[in-house]
């Protein structure tokens, strides 16, 4: 046999995953603004919560979560302390599941499959969304801490309590940011993919975020207590509070975004190496 | 004899659970050469171009594009590759522009090489007054010549076209044809999918007829067309693939998405 003469195609310059993951984030970027509907949603969603829980609940609520506090203005200060923490998860979780449907829409229509074929790094491809997910948590938190504080939220935290709250909702941002990629990548559709991370918006709500665990029955309560959201709002709280963190719940609060990180990237990994017909 | 394919594909199969797709493919095509691959709705023809291009796993057989084997060297095969598939595999909130310089970037050209590139394609498939505006507000046409456009940016030994030309008016559709023998012209390679028979009798170097799995024919359009003793290659389609063609939509094999 001779020497194949048309095989000397460039040599295959060694995968560069940070320069194709830059790529892939200007790109996610350059779609949220392009496509503002879907992120100002993601925003709109946990603002109209914390008005909703605030102004029409929490005059009653905030005396069952503080006690000795009397119901109406006082009660209603009371849980903006309490549910701020909360409403702030929920909002970086939202916009985790904003992730979903743009995974979706890329494997459903061709552009997926171009990726595919060309010499980039795999990780890049799903990585550079979750990068963009992981700016869009951090803007829409930024949005609601500035709404609960023009309402007259005061948290009480320094400069590395906030440094440390900047970092925890990107990891917790990144870790829902993958789940919710292969949530995406396993739906058949792109509405299947933005319906199936809805039962994520649940978690907020079955923890210690709305209401204090205890006062639930012990079924819900011992999912509340075990649940991933309840230490990381609890860590959340203790951040915003300038509290001493707690060292097993900050332990459970890491290792639970470790675990969703691992099992949301080794799923997604594996979506996107099947083969799609 | 092998120095000079750029596609060598020998006994290829492909099942998808119980459906056997390919049944033992054999296909070469030349470096430099336009070859196009016909055969009947649900005939493989996507199956194949998946199949080269990484996209989809051999069963069985071997293939070799651009000089590296599918299976062992994928990431050399990707490097080597073009592809435009069936499906628009643009960004439609981005702009042509955008598009162009997103595959520059992955394609790691560099920041000015890479704007000259996306400047370059843009101008030379007519593009350049659209350039700046999303490409979900441009035509269908417009939108394929971008598909193409990108997938040239690397400059691929090898381009895969899958029905390039569907849904094309027959203005949109030269203009692509005239795009595709430039780049052979150029030395690239280029195997098409098409349903349209004139496409492939204008175009091609050669021709494969696919049909039960396996090639059923192959040549110059030319040759074909004497050996079968057909005015036209829609005799020659007609007769290498009745039977099949007569299948009720239902029981025909689902071409891949």
């Amino acid at each position: 046999m001779t020497t194949v003469t048309i095989a000397s195609a460039p040599p295959v310059a060694g995968a560069r995953p940070l320069a194709d993951t830059l790529a892939m984030l200007r790109r996610n970027l350059l779609r949220a603004v392009r496509y503002p509907g879907l992120t100002s949603f993601t925003i709109a969603i946990p603002v109209i919560l914390l008005l909703l829980f605030v102004f029409v609940f929490g005059g009653a609520f905030g005396a069952g979560v503080a006690p000795g506090v009397t119901p109406g203005a006082d009660g209603r200060a009371a849980y903006l302390d309490y549910i701020t923490p909360a409403i702030l998860l929920f909002a970086v979780v939202g916009a985790a599941q904003s992730v979903a449907i743009s995974a979706s829409m890329d494997a459903t229509s061709g552009i997926m499959a171009r990726f595919k074929t060309m010499a980039i790094s795999p990780g890049s491809v799903l990585g550079g969304p979750v990068l963009g997910t992981v700016v869009q948590a951090l803007i829409a938190v930024v949005v609601v801490l500035g709404l609960a504080m023009a309402l007259g939220y005061r948290p009480d935290a320094g400069l590395a309590g906030w440094l440390a709250l900047a970092g925890l909702v990107a990891l917790v941002a990144f870790a829902f940011s993958w789940l919710c990629v292969a949530m995406g990548l396993s739906a058949k559709s792109v509405e299947t993919a933005s319906n199936t991370p809805m039962i994520l918006t649940a978690l907020p709500f079955l923890g210690s975020g709305f209401v204090p665990v205890e006062t639930m029955p012990a079924g819900v309560r011992w999912f509340a207590e075990y649940q991933p959201l309840t230490p990381i709002i609890e860590t959340t709280r203790a951040l915003l509070t300038g509290a001493a963190l707690d060292v097993s719940t900050t332990l459970l609060t890491l290792g639970w975004c470790a675990v969703i990180t691992g099992l949301g990237y080794a799923w997604a990994r594996s979506l996107y190496r099947r083969e799609r017909r | 004899m092998t120095s000079d394919l750029a596609i060598d594909v020998r006994g290829l199969r492909k099942s998808f659970g119980d459906q056997t797709v390919l049944d033992g493919v054999d296909l070469a095509v030349r470096a430099g050469s336009i070859t196009a691959l016909l055969g009947p709705n649900g005939a493989g023809k996507t199956t194949i171009v998946g199949l080269l291009s990484t996209l989809l796993k051999i069963d069985a057989g071997t293939a070799r594009v651009a000089g590296h084997d599918v299976v062992a060297q994928p990431e050399a095969v990707r490097a080597a590759i073009g592809v435009t598939g069936q499906t628009s595999a643009v960004d439609d909130l981005l702009t042509g522009l955008e598009n162009l310089r997103l595959m520059a970037s992955l394609h790691h050209l560099g920041r000015r090489p890479g704007r000259e590139r996306a400047d370059a394609l843009l101008a030379q498939f007519g593009l350049t007054d659209a350039a700046r505006k999303p490409v979900s507000t441009w035509s269908g046409g417009m939108r394929r010549k971008l598909d193409l456009a990108m997938t040239l940016v690397g400059n691929p030994a090898v381009v895969f076209l899958d029905e390039p030309t569907t849904g094309l008016d027959p203005r949109s559709r030269r203009t692509l044809w005239d795009e595709v023998r430039a780049l052979a012209a150029a030395g690239t390679t280029i195997l098409l999918t098409t349903q349209y028979l004139e496409e492939a009798d204008r175009l091609a170097d050669r021709v494969a007829v696919l049909d039960g799995g396996r090639i059923a024919a192959g040549g110059p359009p030319a040759e074909l067309k004497s050996a079968h003793d057909a005015g036209s290659l829609d005799d020659v389609f007609l007769r290498l693939t009745e039977p099949s063609a007569e299948l009720p939509a239902e029981t025909a094999p689902k071409e891949m998405a």
